[in-house]
């Protein structure tokens, strides 16, 4: 498996790309495969179709090079059509039933407190979120969340879509979408609340 | 306000969406109540902890399968 070369002039590799070098198509999809399968991975959930949605969304974006214009990035033109690719992918499958969550969410006792005394994280998030093993904590806890809660927060919060797109594509109605999106925040907390709590408290 | 009321309302004060009294409400019971303050504060940690986490950086996602190149590339020349 060769690793992804770098590229550090664009807008030759698109000169490249429009002139139909074939070295070029290859540079991009080995320079850009890896991140793209990795965002197609994170919405659709399986392997099998995230290689659908990038080997779908690669052919996609070569067929419309003559729409890619030079002041835009090339990776962020390639990440668009990729996530409209995986949104694709979500709308023609069928609905699964929602799986629980309950364990992940905060409990409460009878008077209406937590039952939980939440130990603080001490270190501000950018501090932490600089360190790769906890960038890894984090994506491997967004994977372990039950599908259809990943599947809302990953286009909420980390693709950015707005409540509406998101309802839409999965076919909920907006208030689902935000109850959906706010438990599976909630669950990710208490997912990442064993590694990110300060070891004195 | 109970804490129960408030992890309820998160989304919507994180957001801006929860209307004027229920935010002095909010914010009067998180000035009294720690834990929930701890709360909130993590809330918001894993939500851009969930961003950055994902943001674009090839190295960290893995490479992309070699057959998969191929894949591409062959089906490109078939189009």
């Amino acid at each position: 498996m060769a690793s992804a070369t770098p590229v550090d002039d664009e807008a030759t590799l698109v000169a490249q790309l429009k002139a139909g070098d074939e070295a070029a198509f290859e540079q991009v999809v080995r320079a850009y495969g890896g991140r793209l399968l990795a965002v197609a991975r994170r919405i659709v959930g399986t392997e099998e179709d995230a290689r659908d949605v990038v080997q779908d969304a690669f052919l996609n974006a070569f067929r419309s090079l003559d729409r890619f214009e030079g002041n835009a990035k090339l990776s962020t033109w390639l990440h668009r059509i990729v996530v409209n690719a995986a949104l694709m992918k979500l709308r023609t499958r069928k609905r699964k039933p929602e799986q629980s969550i309950e364990t992940l969410l905060p409990a409460f006792l009878d008077d209406g407190h937590h039952e939980e005394r939440f130990k603080s994280w001490d270190e501000p998030v950018d501090k932490m979120m600089e360190r790769a093993e906890n960038r890894e904590i984090v994506r491997k806890q967004i994977d372990n969340l039950p599908e259809s809660y990943r599947t809302v927060l990953v286009l909420r919060d980390i693709e950015g879509l707005d409540t509406e797109e998101t309802a839409n594509v999965l076919g909920l109605s907006v208030n689902a979408t935000k109850i959906r999106l706010h438990r599976a925040r909630q669950a990710l907390r208490t997912l990442l609340a064993p590694h990110f709590r300060s070891a004195v408290s | 306000m109970k804490c129960r009321e408030l992890a309820e309302f998160l989304n919507d004060y994180v957001s801006g969406e929860l209307p004027a009294e229920s935010r002095a409400h909010f914010e009067f019971h998180l000035s009294k109540c720690k834990n929930c303050h701890a709360y909130l504060v993590q809330y918001e940690v894993t939500i851009k902890a969930g961003k950055i986490a994902c943001d674009e950086m090839s190295d960290e996602m893995g490479p992309m399968p070699d057959e998969l190149v191929k894949a591409v590339l062959a089906a490109r020349l078939k189009t």
